[in-house]
């Protein structure tokens, strides 16, 4: 019997202990150690964009893959074909059977999205604090990284970059622009 | 004052009294250097375009820069700091690099004149399925990742037309991008593009735009810090290849040539023993520059820089007068006297006379820079041959003598009639060489004018590499059109454009320029607007279009009134581009001439994979049936141009060998003697030509006029040992004398030799040998004494 409480006591405690451990607040450094360690993949995504301009959002989906440390590629199927490959400061775009390459520099905006995106996937702490002060929010369970551009021209168009996921894997992008309008990417991995 | 007093007076002041004029006349000439001067005032109306457009036009103000070494980020600061600087340098029109701050002027003109100028307007375009098209494109756009960059023109521009003037004007893929600037191919260079306000042809100001691009430079390098360390510019393009040919033929001809006085000095001051003598003996030479570029100012009202660099060494000649004089007179009490003894002055007359007549072959060639070096050569060997005549005399100190060089002479003498054994030799050896010239006939000249370009090949492939990445224009391919109007031209260059957009779809162009895509003919411009519907209609149209799509008509209110009002535009005229930075590209695109006529230039950028075939572009042209059009192959264009001139020198010298020998046979009046000038020197300047030719060195038109020098010093020789021949007695220190000249001769010539510049070496190889071996040869076929004929 009092082996019983024992064991029902230290069960408890390992219980507490666990979930406490679940619960507690996810450092940053922690996150980006297990988003460094998520091994590359091919996701599928799912795009959703609400303008002022337009009555109803657009929809758009398709394929991202990311191979550390920087290169970002995204295969949009739908509604039409487009490739986009980032690697280092090149941002190379085919559309319509046109390919055009630009240098990132050249559209600070984009690529304050892009950097966003890229260093959180890269769980690279020091790229990602060089562009945007960041705020975590959340457990290993289920975080949000919460972005704002330090530089105020970027500012200017967007106005905060917002990641969520669970442990090493990223399951939303979402961008809200300055004017109000607002885009949402869905990520699963593949096959679901 | 007796009579000869008198006239020595008269002949020093007047000596004065012409270096005076002509000193005021050099300091107001206008010098130039670059080689374009070389080229011809051009026979048709194409090549006097193609020539003025190489010397002053759109083409010559460009400047290519390339930015190497350290890693990309590095290189791209550079550029943007390089790029800042000269921005605000007034010597600079434009300076891309291809950072996208600061063509707000430009964005805002494409904008403002979208309907006229995008190629995509027609009444096609705005029709209900027209619209529903493009503003479907343009949500798809929306969509996609470029979305954020189209989003802020939609309400204005809902069928994409911006978009489709910049992709028009862009003409291509454009240079790539590297850190936000403009890169090679193979990301090793941040590459720039530069136009200077001054022409090409305008060196001073050419020379003070690259000294202000590599101030930028070393400024960005310092800016940038450690990093930089390590990073180069190298800068290409017609003005700064010109500045920098000029810079490198001024320090070539100036290291050379004080190598040369240097050497004739040391000799001469060896010989002479009297530094005196040494200071007059350079008077006819002075003498003799001074008045040629005073002549050569006078008559062409500027003076190239090769003129004054080739030209001093063509003169070089007046150095032997004074030898001449001074040798021959030692044996005499006075100088003056020598001038008497018989047969000095006359032969050098007659020397004068038959380089008169080789160097008219130059004055007559067509070649402006050649004309004036001929000018140059006769104008200041006369002055030269004057100031021995009757100043040098004057001037000379009563008891003034050189070294008594009899001892030599005699020795040289002993020598030379040794050398009477190898005439039949030389007569051998002449045939050869003319027979190994007959035989490599036209291979032996080398038609092509980069021949005579001193800039470094390291220098041309840079240039090569940094107009491929930029997409340039070599500017060796291109089409003109004239018309009676800037628009007739336009809409010749639209109707060329349709055809060349086939070969560039066939993959034989890469892409071409045209005036037309900045701005289109009236004709094309008035179609396009006409085609925008009303207001009323364009409302219906959209309210149609936009059904099922998520955009509503009423959100494109702003479009609707852009629209409408564009219907009532004016077209879009040059004048409309100034203030953007499209005016100076179109300004070279699109000019008029003297007589009012317009020309369209189109620059192609033949596919680099394939060599292009400019029969088959020449055919593509014609079949437009486009009125004035007409395919340019530059270089081939050229390279005729200067054969041409080449083979009108080349006859002019032949006309000038028949006036020399004539010249001879008037004065000589005896076909043996005649024989025995022209043998030799005929044999020198074959033996010489047919050795360069047979070393692999293709000659080119400094080789001929270094064999007219050949002939112009040699002559002296020939025509002295023909009066003394080799007996004994006085005429022994006559032939110590031409030894002496011959020496300095083929000292100061073999220095030039030494130069890296092509065209320097090329000439001072050839005078030099040249020399050495016509007075060899004259020896050969020297009498064995003095000849007792009527003098000349």
């Amino acid at each position: 019997m009092r082996k019983a409480v024992l064991r029902a006591a230290a069960f408890t405690v390992i219980a507490v202990i666990h979930a406490a451990i679940a619960a507690a607040p996810l450092s940053l450094d922690a996150l980006m150690d297990m988003l460094r360690r998520e091994r590359p993949a091919t996701v599928h995504f799912n795009e959703t964009r609400e303008m002022a301009l337009l009555d109803r959002p657009l929809e758009s989906s398709g394929e991202l893959t990311f191979t550390p440390p920087d290169r970002l590629e995204k295969r949009t199927t739908s509604p039409g074909s487009e490739r986009l490959v980032v690697e280092g400061d090149t941002l190379v775009m085919e559309r319509a059977g046109r390919r055009q390459a630009a240098s990132l520099r050249q559209w600070p905006q984009v690529a304050a999205m892009l950097e966003g995106i890229r260093a959180t996937l890269a769980g690279d702490r020091p790229r990602l604090e060089q562009v945007y002060r960041v705020t975590l929010e959340g457990d290993a369970a289920g975080w949000r990284l919460v972005l704002v551009p330090r530089d105020a021209e970027v500012a200017k168009i967007v106005a905060r970059v917002t990641l969520g996921g669970v442990e090493g894997s990223v399951r939303r992008v979402e961008i809200d622009q300055a004017d109000g309008d607002r885009s949402l990417m869905q990520i699963a991995p593949r096959g679901r | 004052m007796s009579p000869s007093r008198r006239r020595a007076a008269v002949a020093v002041v007047a000596w004065l009294l012409v270096l005076a004029a002509c000193g005021a006349q050099i300091a107001h000439t206008r010098f130039v250097a670059d080689l374009s001067s070389f080229l011809p005032t051009a026979p048709t109306p194409e090549q006097r375009l193609l020539v003025d457009q190489l010397r002053d036009g759109a083409l010559s103000r460009m400047m290519l820069m390339g930015i190497e070494g350290a890693d990309a980020a590095v290189r791209a600061d550079l550029s943007r700091a390089v790029a800042s600087t000269l921005r605000r340098d007034a010597r600079f029109t434009i300076v891309a690099n291809g950072a996208a701050d600061g063509f707000t002027a430009e964005r805002d003109f494409v904008v403002a004149h979208r309907y006229a100028l995008s190629p995509r307007v027609d009444a096609e375009r705005f029709t209900v399925q027209g619209l529903r098209a493009a503003i479907t494109q343009t949500l798809d756009l929306l969509a996609s990742s470029a979305g954020l960059l189209v989003k802020p023109l939609v309400a204005r521009d809902p069928t994409g037309e911006t978009l489709a003037v910049l992709e028009s004007l862009q003409g291509g893929q454009g240079p790539r991008m590297l850190q936000g600037v403009w890169s090679d191919g193979e990301g090793r260079r941040a590459v720039l593009l530069a136009r200077t306000r001054a022409s090409g042809s305008d060196v001073d100001a050419q020379a003070a735009a690259l000294a202000a691009v590599q101030q930028a430079f070393d400024a960005g390098v310092a800016s940038v810090g450690a990093s930089a360390q390590g990073a180069r510019i190298g800068v290409t393009g017609p003005g700064a290849f010109s500045a920098r040919s000029r810079a490198l033929v001024k320090g070539d001809v100036a290291r050379l040539s004080t190598l040369a006085t240097a050497a004739v000095a040391t000799m001469l001051l060896l010989v002479y023993r009297s530094p005196l003598a040494l200071v007059l003996g350079l008077l006819p030479v002075v003498t003799g520059a001074v008045v040629g570029i005073a002549a050569v100012s006078a008559g062409f009202g500027l003076v190239h820089g090769i003129t004054l660099g080739f030209g001093a060494t063509l003169i070089g000649e007046a150095v032997d007068y004074a030898i001449y004089l001074f040798v021959q007179a030692g044996e005499r009490e006075r100088a003056a006297d020598a001038i008497a003894l018989r047969g000095f002055w006359p032969t050098i007359r007659l020397g004068v006379l038959t380089s008169i007549a080789g160097f008219c072959a130059l004055v007559f060639s067509g070649l402006p820079g050649l004309a004036q070096l001929g000018v140059y050569s006769i104008a200041g060997l006369v002055a030269a041959a004057l100031v021995t005549r009757f100043v040098l005399p004057v001037l000379l100190p009563a008891n003034f003598r050189v070294r008594d060089l009899s001892v030599a002479g005699a020795r040289i003498a002993a020598f030379a009639r040794r050398l009477r054994r190898l005439a039949p030799w030389v007569l051998v050896l002449a045939a050869a060489a003319i027979a190994v010239l007959l035989w490599r006939g036209d291979d032996a000249w080398d038609g092509d004018i980069a021949s005579l370009n001193p800039i470094a090949a390291r220098d041309r492939v840079l240039d090569a590499r940094l107009r491929s990445a930029l997409g340039a224009s070599d500017a060796r391919y291109m089409v003109l059109i004239r018309g009676a109007s800037a628009d007739a031209s336009i809409a010749g260059a639209e109707r060329v454009g349709a055809a060349l957009d086939a070969l560039v779809a066939a993959g034989i162009l890469e892409g071409y320029e045209s005036p037309a895509r900045f701005v289109p003919s009236v004709a094309t411009q008035q179609a396009r607007l006409a085609s925008l519907p009303d207001e009323a209609t364009l409302r219906s149209r959209l309210v149609q279009a936009l059904e099922g799509l998520p955009l509503r008509a009423d959100r494109l209110e702003p479009f609707v009134a852009e629209a409408a009002a564009a219907r009532n535009a004016a077209p879009v005229t040059p004048d409309a581009l100034e203030g953007t930075a499209f005016a100076a590209p179109v300004k070279g695109m699109l000019f008029s001439d003297a007589d009012g006529r317009w020309t369209a230039l189109m620059g192609l950028r033949p596919a680099r994979a394939v060599p292009l075939d400019p029969r088959a572009l020449r055919e593509a042209v014609l079949r437009t049936g486009v009125q004035g059009a007409a395919f340019l192959d530059v270089k081939a264009e050229l390279d005729r141009l200067y054969t041409g001139y080449l083979r009108q020198a080349l006859l002019m010298s032949a006309l000038g060998l028949a006036v020399i020998v004539a010249l001879l046979a008037i004065a000589l009046r005896d076909a043996r003697r005649v024989a025995r000038v022209m043998v030799p020197l005929a044999a020198g300047v074959a033996v010489v030509a047919a050795g360069h030719v047979l070393l692999g060195t293709r000659l080119s038109i400094l080789h001929l006029m270094g064999l007219l020098l050949v002939v112009a010093v040699g002559s002296n020789y020939a025509l002295f040992l023909d009066r003394v021949g080799l007996g004994a007695g006085g005429t022994q220190t006559t032939l110590a004398s031409l030894v002496l000249a011959n020496a300095t001769t083929v000292a100061s010539f073999g220095m030039l030799a030494l130069s890296s510049i092509p065209v320097l070496s090329a000439l001072g190889s050839t005078v030099a040998a040249g020399a050495l071996l016509t007075l060899v040869f004259a020896a050969a076929f020297a009498a064995p004494a003095p000849v007792d004929a009527p003098n000349p």
